[in-house]
């Protein structure tokens, strides 16, 4: 019974040189903290800023630009331009355009000076309530900053009064800020993401693995034959997950859905294909079932992390919102939590089911041009 | 056969395909009249699997050009691919199938018509009809070949490709399996296999033998001793073991094979290999005579690798 140090080195070796061998698991294993590390250190960030936001003005004045200055320079808004309607307000947050509606009402700058202490209102949406939070904590200094900026020569009586105006943050969709209200709809994307991409991945892989795949391509079928006859019992099964999902999301976690559910169960099919090709294509690069786990793995951290589900979108650098708008969750992530939380309808997600018709088309054109028909 | 007018089933030339810097297969011909059952012989690793995947559509050659069963190999593999039943080396029907669920599914793949019945009749021929049901992973490797070869039949393939089909199968499976090829074969299928046992290359009408790539010897099998021009010996008596370990290695002497209750010694020089003979001619306890060299023998020659005078030979 005694231990060999040969048969250990034997195996050690063995063990390298399998390792070098598998090229792919290797990169991996070297690329995958690099680039997880580089991509989310920078671009998680929970204290969100430079969020889109519209104004409604009804009056103009020195208090109105000197507030809306503020928090341009405050850094957590930023100002896109103007909206005319409470219409436009509305619609503006419920596509998503908009974060935050600064209403400035009429006469403002009048009553100011009269000191009829008059209030601003900012509409929020406050679905993501990480999003909406901080920036709405700032309001109110940022108004307290700007009378007392304005508060000189004649106009120094306002001086002091912290109430000179006042800001009324209007919580929309989410008053309560439960996360749970965020973070349930959102964790549909990433449970189908995650399973589907798998299990298609695998589900080819395993056929070169078992020697099925040399039949397979033996017999006439096309790409397309395949792929589709891969992917069709999949999306069966991100059926049952949905339903198992909305099962916990009412009765666990009792999350509304406000929205209609046509143009939900539209987007949600459009994910789910997306998600299989994106498998498959996944299956024509990986050369065994590990490789195709991993592939996978790569690809949910950037879903999780990316696509708005833990992180506000908005708080994310450029470059990580131009990656997050590359992967379906992050589309289908809007498309959820618009229609669950703020009871938006098709032409408010015509945007996100675009966006993911175009990556569907583009991951299936590449998955079908990389299956090979042949075993070279 | 191969003259009575109908095109070939097979015809392609030149045919290479490398993998990475190393030519598995090298410039290879070759010839296949209808109804034929042509055999490829070659050791381990010399391109037969290669070969055979070139012709169905399964690799896209590097070099070369050709027909199969009137398709051009290149562009018209899934034509190629309708009609072909191609049985693969390893057993490579889904395991976690059950039989019938195999057979269906093949069947669908090339579009059979008459499906059920087709599936029906194929398990009644395998007389697998009461275990149908069972997962085809639980099978031996005798019912596997068997149902393989029962599923790449259920189409009416015109062209059989069986690579080693019979590896690993019990001599009275290897039999029957044998006698259902001669019988497609009769029917008009042209049947080509990859085999290692000579007892089956011996069924074959013609043989193609292959050994690091290249085609070294092709002919009608009964015309391949001759070609190979191998002299023999054939002794008979005691302690054979110890006579062939006293006749291995002398000069002129390239094999020393036992047949039985004989050796086989041969040559490709038949006066060499006669001096070196001689001495023993005088013990009386052996009777020695000088024979053609059968295909045995040839197969044995041919798979130890001497290869010396083929270059010649090829070239004639």
């Amino acid at each position: 019974m005694a231990l060999s140090t040969s048969r250990f080195l034997a195996i050690l070796m063995k063990e390298f040189i399998q390792m070098r061998r598998d090229r792919m698991t290797f990169a991996m294993m070297i690329v995958i903290p690099i680039v997880q590390l580089m991509l989310f250190g920078f671009a998680i960030n929970s204290d969100p800023r430079h969020l889109p936001t519209l104004v409604e003005v009804h009056d103009t004045g020195p208090f109105t630009r000197g507030f809306l200055a503020a928090m341009q320079t405050s850094t957590y808004f930023d100002i896109r331009g103007t909206v005319a309607s409470s219409q436009e307000v509305d619609r503006a947050l419920k596509t998503g355009e908009a974060a935050f509606v600064v209403t400035i009402p009429e006469n403002f700058e009048r009553d100011i000076v009269r000191g009829d202490k008059p209030a601003l209102l900012v509409a929020a949406d406050a679905s993501d309530p990480a999003t909406s939070g901080s920036a709405s904590a700032a309001l109110s200094v940022l108004a307290a900053n700007t009378i007392d900026t304005l508060a000189i020569g004649p106009l120094s009586y306002l001086a002091g009064s912290q109430e000179a105006f006042s800001v009324i943050a209007h919580q929309r969709y989410n008053p309560a800020a439960r996360t749970s209200y965020n973070i349930v709809p959102g964790l549909l994307a990433i449970i189908i993401s995650m399973t589907m991409v798998m299990i298609t991945a695998i589900a080819i892989v395993r056929e070169s693995e078992r020697g099925t795949m040399e039949t397979l391509l033996s017999t006439p079928a096309r790409a397309p034959e395949v792929m589709l006859g891969k992917i069709i019992p999949y999306v069966l099964i991100g059926y049952v997950q949905t339903c198992v999902f909305f099962i916990l999301a009412f009765w666990v976690f009792s999350v509304p859905f406000a929205g209609p559910v046509a143009p939900f169960l539209l987007g949600l099919n459009i994910f789910i294909i997306v998600n299989l090709a994106l498998g498959f294509l996944f299956s024509t690069i990986a050369r065994n079932q590990m490789q195709a786990m991993q592939m996978s793995f790569f690809y949910l951290l950037p879903s999780i992390l990316l696509s708005g589900f833990m992180f506000p979108f908005a708080a994310m650098p450029g470059w990580a919102q131009v990656l997050g708008t590359l992967l379906p969750s992050t589309h289908f992530m809007r498309v959820i939590r618009k229609i669950m939380l703020k009871g938006a309808d098709l032409s408010d997600i015509v945007p996100d089911l675009r966006a993911l018709l175009i990556i569907l088309v583009a991951v299936s054109v590449l998955a079908m041009l990389r299956y090979k028909r042949t075993l070279d | 056969m191969s003259g009575n007018g109908t095109a070939p089933v097979i015809d392609v030339t030149g045919l290479v395909k490398k993998f990475g810097d190393k030519t598995v297969v090298d410039h290879f011909d070759i010839s296949v009249p209808k109804g034929a059952i042509y055999g490829f012989l070659g050791p381990n690793g010399s391109g037969k699997t290669t070969t055979i995947r070139m012709l169905c559509g399964l690799l896209t050659p590097d070099a070369g050009s050709g027909t199969c069963l009137g398709y051009d190999i290149l562009r018209q593999s899934d034509n190629i691919k309708e009609h072909v039943g191609y049985m693969t080396q390893r057993f490579s029907l889904y395991e976690d199938l059950t039989i019938r669920e195999n057979l269906d599914f093949m069947a669908r793949m090339y579009r059979v018509k008459d499906r059920k019945r087709k599936v029906d009749a194929a398990l009644e021929d395998l007389g697998l009809a009461n275990r149908s049901h069972q997962q085809a992973g639980e099978l031996s490797g005798g019912w596997k070949q068997r149902l393989a070869l029962a599923a790449c039949l259920l189409h009416n393939p015109d062209l059989l490709l069986l690579d080693e089909p019979t590896a690993g199968v019990d001599p009275k499976a290897r039999r029957d399996f044998w006698d259902e090829i001669r019988r497609l074969a009769d029917a008009g299928v042209t049947v080509l296999v990859s085999t290692h046992y000579m007892d089956e290359a011996i069924q074959c009408d013609n043989i193609a033998y292959i050994a690091y790539g290249k085609k070294l010897i092709d002919g009608p099998a009964r015309e391949i001793p001759e070609m190979v021009g191998l002299a023999t010996w054939r002794v008979e008596g005691p302690d054979l073991a110890e006579l062939s370990a006293a006749l291995d290695g002398k000069e002129g002497i390239e094999q020393v094979a036992r047949f039985g209750s004989a050796l086989h010694v041969s040559g490709m020089d038949a006066g060499k290999l006669e001096a070196a003979v001689k001495p023993f001619l005088k013990d009386k306890r052996y009777t020695w005579k000088h024979q053609p060299a059968g295909l045995e023998e040839v197969f044995i020659h041919l798979m130890s690798g001497s290869t010396d005078n083929f270059g010649g030979q090829e070239a004639a």
